[in-house]
């Protein structure tokens, strides 16, 4: 288990060494979110893992309803829909290619630190290193990446309780999990970091 | 929500101002910051130094406001100012609105 970002002393990079398994799961969340903003219509879901179907959130994109495109690229103006409508349509194409090109990165990273395509080795670990920007770009992916699994799991604040009384093979409480390592690999991040 | 006015204006006075001249008094545009489950404390304190260059300090007190107080008025300026920033800020993830100052 990986214990996290830390500052490099000498270089002041953010270094984490993670566990192939763990790498593997961020660039499967990531490439997952790359598709969400591309708008790529998910694969039909026929007979799915319930724990991966909870983790897609590559889901219906075309419907603005969609809840983590709406809290990824929220309204600018509140009581002004054509203020709103006029701010998104200059801005949610960048925005939207910003975010993708970020998760595209914390893929390239892993796998330029050596996660192969298909990992069968469990005892491998994968070393990164961020350079400062580099690890501004990875602390916006998780962003964004917690917010996409927090607003399908429909997360809200103190409601810690109810996720621990889950029991643990419920797949709600695997994502929870997942979110909740997110945070702890964000919150090392930010202190590596500053 | 509610705004006091301060003091009530001279209906006189008011009547000698021409459009540009109350465009020019000042009505500012601000960054509004909401509070969401997901971010982290730590995490939009950064995004406040970060961004607007502010001082540990004031982050903090921005970032408790969104906290408690379920959002905070994080910059102000011009309208084009504030859809960079409010633009900027949904590249951090954080939940962001413009509008006319109170």
């Amino acid at each position: 288990m990986t214990s996290g970002f830390v500052r490099h002393r000498r270089s002041k990079r953010a270094i984490a060494t993670f566990s192939v398994f763990e790498a593997d799961l961020l660039r499967s969340l990531a490439g997952q979110l790359v598709e969400l903003l591309h708008n790529e219509s998910a694969v039909a879901a026929t007979e799915r893992d319930p724990l991966e179907a909870l983790l897609d959130f590559s889901g219906p994109t075309t419907e603005p309803e969609d809840p983590v495109l709406r809290r990824l690229f929220p309204n600018a103006y509140q009581g002004d829909d054509e203020a709103a409508g006029e701010f998104r349509r200059y801005t949610e194409g960048a925005l939207r290619d910003g975010k993708a090109r970020a998760a595209g990165t914390v893929i390239d990273v892993l796998e330029e630190a050596g996660l192969p395509p298909e990992p069968t080795d469990e005892d491998i670990t994968i070393d990164v290193e961020l350079e400062p920007e580099t690890a501004l770009v990875w602390m916006r992916s998780f962003t964004d990446l917690r917010l996409a699994l927090g607003t399908r799991l429909e997360v809200e604040e103190g409601d810690e309780e109810y996720w621990y009384s889950l029991p643990d093979d419920d797949p709600r409480a695997q994502a929870h999990h997942i979110y909740e390592w997110l945070g702890f690999l964000q919150e090392t991040l930010v202190a590596a970091v500053r | 929500m509610t705004t006091a006015s301060p003091e009530k204006v001279d209906p006189g006075v008011q009547q000698d101002l021409t459009p540009e001249s109350i465009t020019l008094a000042d009505t500012p545009w601000v960054t509004v910051v909401w509070n969401d489950p997901v971010n982290l404390m730590s995490y939009v304190t950064f995004v406040f130094q970060k961004h607007f260059g502010y001082g540990k300090k004031k982050a903090e007190k921005l970032m408790m406001e969104v906290h408690e107080d379920g959002k905070s008025v994080v910059s102000s300026g011009t309208r084009e100012e504030m859809e960079r920033d409010v633009q900027a800020m949904h590249e951090y993830g954080l939940w962001a609105t413009l509008s006319k100052a109170e």
